[in-house]
């Protein structure tokens, strides 16, 4: 058991108050999984300002501090900043995307990079899903789009690196509930293709193929329904992207979705009781995703 | 899912007794202050905010309103009470319901009325897959459509979907009997159309009146039973074993 929650704001005037709503919804599926949890931000401008390229790093050790000296010189001229929050660095800067990917990976050689790309930051950790939103400022946090996750896990080990969200293309995450039986196959041929993996997790390998098909020139909507043929097992996935959202069931629907079309939103949930307290929820169309079906809402 | 031909119309909750809050008293404030309540008491609960376990394991003739969106199991191991959920409903709605009714006034998530032994299952708007899973005696009708799996493995009992049913109808049924107002995407393992009896059409024309899903023509149905092909053992096959 899992619990994933999701919410694309379009409505300028109510981006201010993500984090309230996307805590809120986190906080009601912590009893699903009370091992560990996560998000992913997009459009938060504290800790992604608009136009930088972003990079979130699993790195309790340096300090900011020191890790943005080590970064200064690898980004020479560019003015580097390193937000702190809980056992993650999000590290901005107004340099191309691949040049911050790279500096950081030269300045943190063994930290798991959580998400890359503009306008998205990651965090996650270990413990109790409430303390870890309170961790993460979520609550106070701002954006245009979601994407939380509360784990039970059951097939690999409980760290801050096997929790989702998984990140494994610039801007994309995927979150998970269920399990998948062939991700071994799976990982053995995308480790053929060169891609590599920071954990053991079944579900990192769905973020790596999803990353796969869309580098193969699928949009997100054909590569979920890779996803579909591809794996074998019980799945409700989220995924997201800096314009998309987008959500997939397995074909017999073994993990539970909920998904509600408000006014100016579109939210995704486990359970009903997290959309309950979006505004407008009452008047929003909620409906089950059907099984084996991508249904995607583009910004 | 198809709309149906005459969408039940949701109705406002008539006020029904007093009220007890699950934002203030919580799940298990709510249900312990249920089962104190002397029979024949009607009682509205509010907030439910989609909560599970509301109103689960009634034991007395209560008449329970549920005034919002009901989580998982609601009403579930009742026995004689009538609960109603003015909203949609979570999963295994009425799940192993011994008697009375669990009525939805919206759509039913995965499982509505799995394994319930007696009583009426009424959900108003469309059920999810596997509705009527392993039903053992009552009886599920749904005023749309029903998913996929509905009626799987289910033992005894009557379930009437008034609009179309989805894949695997009755997968590997065994003596509970499904009547279609619609269409049948398809049948499961060991389901098969049988021929409509005056009994079958007495028995849809009674559920209609209670349940008040008048858009459906008692003599129009689809009855689908089991082909009792799968669940006897059969001897030609004994060297497989």
């Amino acid at each position: 058991m899992c619990g994933i929650v999701g919410l694309q704001l379009r409505d300028q005037a109510q981006q201010g108050r993500l984090g309230e709503l996307i805590a809120g919804m986190l906080g009601q599926v912590a009893e699903r999984g009370p091992d560990s949890a996560g998000i992913a931000l997009y459009g938060d401008t504290s800790l992604a300002p608009p136009g930088q390229a972003v990079v979130s790093a699993l790195a309790p050790e340096p300090p900011s501090t020191v890790l943005a000296g080590v970064l200064r010189p690898l980004l020479p001229g560019a003015d580097v900043t390193v937000t702190e929050v809980a056992d993650v660095r999000v590290i901005a800067a107004p340099v191309p995307q691949p040049r911050l990917t790279a500096a950081v990976r030269a300045a943190l050689p063994n930290a798991p990079l959580l998400g890359t790309g503009p306008d998205l930051a990651v965090l996650k950790g270990v413990g109790d899903p409430a303390e870890l939103a309170a961790a993460f400022g979520l609550a106070g946090r701002t954006g245009y789009q979601a994407a939380g996750h509360t784990r039970m896990a059951t097939e690999s080990a409980v760290t801050v690196a096997h929790s989702h969200p998984f990140s494994a293309a610039p801007g994309m995450c995927l979150v998970h509930n269920g399990s998948f039986a062939n991700h071994d196959t799976v990982r053995r041929r995308l480790r053929a293709e060169g891609m590599s993996f920071d954990t053991d997790n079944d579900s990192e390998v769905a973020a790596a193929f999803v990353a796969s098909r869309l580098a193969a020139g699928d949009d997100l909507g054909q590569a979920l329904r890779s996803v579909c043929r591809a794996f074998d097992g019980f799945y409700t996935l989220l995924v997201t992207t800096p314009a998309e959202l987008a959500v997939v069931r397995d074909a017999i629907a073994c993990k539970p979705a909920l998904i509600a079309e408000g006014d100016g939103w579109v939210a995704m949930a486990s359970e009903y009781r997290a959309l309950s307290g979006l505004p407008g929820i009452a008047a929003a169309r909620v409906f089950e995703p059907a099984p084996g079906e991508v249904y995607l809402w583009s910004r | 899912m198809v709309t149906l031909n005459q969408p039940t119309v949701i109705q406002p909750p008539a006020p029904a007794g007093p009220c007890l809050d699950a934002a203030e008293l919580g799940v298990r404030g709510v249900n312990e202050r249920l089962r104190q309540l002397p029979p024949g008491s009607a009682v509205t609960v509010t907030s439910p905010g989609g909560r599970h376990n509301l109103a689960v394991a009634l034991a007395a003739e209560l008449a329970v309103t549920i005034d919002g969106p009901a989580g998982y199991y609601a009403g579930g191991l009742g026995q004689l009470a009538t609960v109603t959920v003015h909203g949609p409903a979570g999963w295994g709605a009425g799940e192993n319901l011994m008697s009375g009714e669990v009525r939805v006034r919206g759509d039913a998530s995965q499982s509505a009325a799995a394994s319930a032994h007696g009583g009426l299952v009424v959900v108003e708007g469309n059920a999810s897959l596997r509705a009527g899973i392993s039903l053992k005696g009552a009886t599920l009708a749904v005023a749309g459509d029903a998913g996929a799996f509905c009626g799987f493995l289910a033992q005894a009992g009557t379930i009437l979907i008034g609009g179309n049913a989805g894949e695997a109808l009755g997968d590997s049924l065994y003596e509970a009997v499904i009547y279609v107002a619609g269409t049948i995407r398809s049948l499961g393992a060991d389901a098969q159309v049988e021929e409509l009896s005056a009994a079958d059409v007495a028995t849809v024309r009674d559920l209609v009146r209670r349940t008040g899903f008048r858009h459906i023509d008692p003599e129009n149905v689809t009855r689908v039973g089991s082909a009792r092909q799968l669940y006897h053992f059969s001897g030609q096959h004994h060297a497989a074993y």
